[in-house]
């Protein structure tokens, strides 16, 4: 930026900039706090919660009674599964609608995309009968056959614009170098391709972890991930802030981090491509 | 360039995906068309049969599909609002230098990652509830009646909530388009002596109206969806007072087993989420031509 900014025209914006990030970032904060607290300090006045004591308690609590363990398992198998399924089936797709446009490639794109636009509740039924009928309720590999499907436009779209920036003219010069399909595929085009599968990746192990339709429709107790988990202390007994707050602080953790690093590739990934 | 062994090879590439989301399109429609016109309820099995349109005129003309599609358009339209406005003024701030923007910046887009049934929870009891909530004791330390959130006004509290979940979605999105302006534009503008605002108006805006129609049609594809948000927090009451289309017909469907009326919710609410994507898919549409 060539224009001159004075220093106190910076100190002003920081002053703001810096109030309103931390009012936005406030409630997650509150609740990284209380989850150090007892049960009966989490509920007294912020001023007394903030000079309590701190423990470990609620976090010991949180696995002993619900076997917390279990649900953050599920969590990472379907997120991890239903990302790695899905890329499976995406790349060879990608890589042939970027790198071999046929007259129908942009249609399939966006017909691929229209699936996305289905609102979930609109075939909520069917699936949930055709799960109850193939014995695939409350099971993980029922989660990852949806989220798979639900999320695999996603990938192919993310894939399919990185795959775009990569330049045809290297693989016409393994093609030369008679390079066969199967080599150009494993040994030019993936090594070029790693940064933005990486994102795909990424973006896509976030918005597994945090889908909360499917998987509070589709599981009871057994495969519940951590969205239907943390749902039951919706309607809970006595008192559980501090509880409830340690849940939470386990359950955001590993996407929080994941998710800071991933800032470019979310505004890339949601908007297919139409904002860079 | 691409030879015929190379098509053929990129159809074979291409049919798993294909194939699979047509089966996930086709198979799930179908039977919601076709349990649509059937009298179709879980608890009464072997009952099943034809009825019509009847489960089409049942559901719209229940005073719950009124107040929830009102509750949907003001959900909607509430969350848009407070995203867009609030993105753009935000995104107007962070692009400003400072210290520490990239600390700022984490910070302000975190709630995006956080979980749906988490931010529900965490704002119904740290915040809302009007006891222990911390805004109840902010209200007794100004000497006010703590306020009850989510039972007085719950569609707004909840609004509230997924708006918190969705403006640094909106803020990151205008903040990478307002950087990508040209500043030389800015600085002829200014030394014209265009005010702030005149620059804001007649540069900044008109450069912003793409990102923010991407925004806006995004955002409501999900925001039509919203579910775990009200699951968790009022169960869609008091009465249908925070309750959505896709918490209605899930009401139907799975907690009063009425398939045959769920369905046809659906379809509703397919038709309806199909109006916002046919405007989407031609703003992603040109953008692919581009």
């Amino acid at each position: 930026m060539a224009r001159a900014v004075t220093n106190r025209r910076k100190l002003i914006v920081t002053v703001a900039a810096w109030a309103v990030g931390i009012a936005i970032f406030f409630p997650i904060l509150w609740t990284v706090i209380l989850s150090f607290k007892s049960e009966g300090d989490a509920i007294k006045t912020p001023l007394e919660v903030l000079s309590s004591a701190w423990t470990f308690e609620s976090y010991a609590t949180v696995q002993e009674r619900s076997n917390y363990v279990r649900h953050f398992w599920n969590s990472v198998v379907i997120s991890l599964g239903s990302t790695l399924l899905g890329l499976i089936i995406a790349i060879p797709a990608a890589w042939a609608m970027a790198f071999v446009p046929g007259k129908q490639t942009k249609n399939v794109l966006m017909w691929m995309l229209s699936t996305k636009m289905l609102p979930p509740v609109g075939v909520l039924v069917p699936i949930y009968l055709i799960f109850r009928d193939v014995g695939l309720l409350d099971t993980k590999t029922g989660l990852v056959i949806v989220l798979t499907l639900i999320n695999l436009p996603i990938i192919v779209w993310m894939l399919y614009t990185y795959f775009k920036e990569i330049p045809g003219e290297i693989l016409e010069a393994a093609r030369m170098d008679g390079a066969s399909l199967r080599n150009e595929l494993i040994h030019v085009l993936t090594p070029m391709a790693v940064p933005g599968i990486a994102s795909t990746v990424l973006l896509n192990i976030i918005l597994a972890w945090n889908e909360a339709f499917w998987t509070l429709n589709l599981t009871a107790a057994k495969a519940a991930p951590l969205t239907a988990f943390i749902a039951s202390y919706s309607s809970p007994e006595g008192l559980f802030y501090a509880k409830l707050s340690a849940a939470s602080t386990m359950a955001i953790a590993p996407i929080l981090i994941m998710g800071w690093f991933s800032q470019k590739q979310l505004v890339r990934g949601l908007t297919f491509g139409a904002v860079k | 360039m691409a030879t015929k062994a190379s098509r053929a090879a990129a159809r074979v590439m291409i049919s798993p995906a294909v194939l699979l989301l047509l089966g996930w399109m086709i198979v799930p429609l179908a039977l919601t068309l076709y349990f649509s016109f059937l009298r179709y309820n879980l608890l009464m099995p072997g009952m099943e049969e034809f009825t019509g349109w009847d489960n089409y005129s049942y559901f719209l003309s229940d005073p719950a599909f009124t107040a929830a599609l009102t509750n949907t358009l003001l959900l909607v339209g509430g969350v848009l609002l407070i995203t867009t406005v609030g993105g753009v003024l935000l995104g107007l701030l962070l692009d400003q230098p400072f210290w520490g923007q990239g600390i700022v910046r984490i910070l302000v887009i975190a709630p995006f990652f956080v979980m749906p049934t988490v931010s529900a929870l965490v704002w119904k009891n740290m915040f809302m509830n009007p006891v222990n909530g911390l805004f109840a004791h902010a209200f007794k330390a100004l000497g006010l009646a703590p306020y009850d959130f989510l039972s007085q006004a719950p569609l707004l509290s909840i609004i509230g909530i997924v708006s918190w979940q969705w403006l640094p979605f909106a803020t990151l999105i205008l903040l990478t388009a307002l950087q990508s302006l040209d500043q030389d534009q800015l600085e002829a503008a200014e030394m014209d002596g265009a005010s702030a605002l005149s620059r804001f108006w007649y540069i900044m805006l008109p450069h912003l109206a793409r990102s923010i129609t991407v925004v806006i049609l995004i955002q409501t594809i999900f925001l039509l969806s919203v579910f775990a948000e009200i699951l968790v927090t009022t169960n869609g009451g008091p009465g249908t007072a925070s309750t959505n289309l896709t918490y209605l017909i899930y009401m139907q469907s799975l907690l009063q087993f009425d398939v045959g009326m769920g369905s046809a919710g659906g379809v509703v609410a397919i038709i309806l989420a199909n109006i916002v994507a046919i405007f989407l898919m031609r703003m992603i549409g040109k953008n692919l031509e581009a």
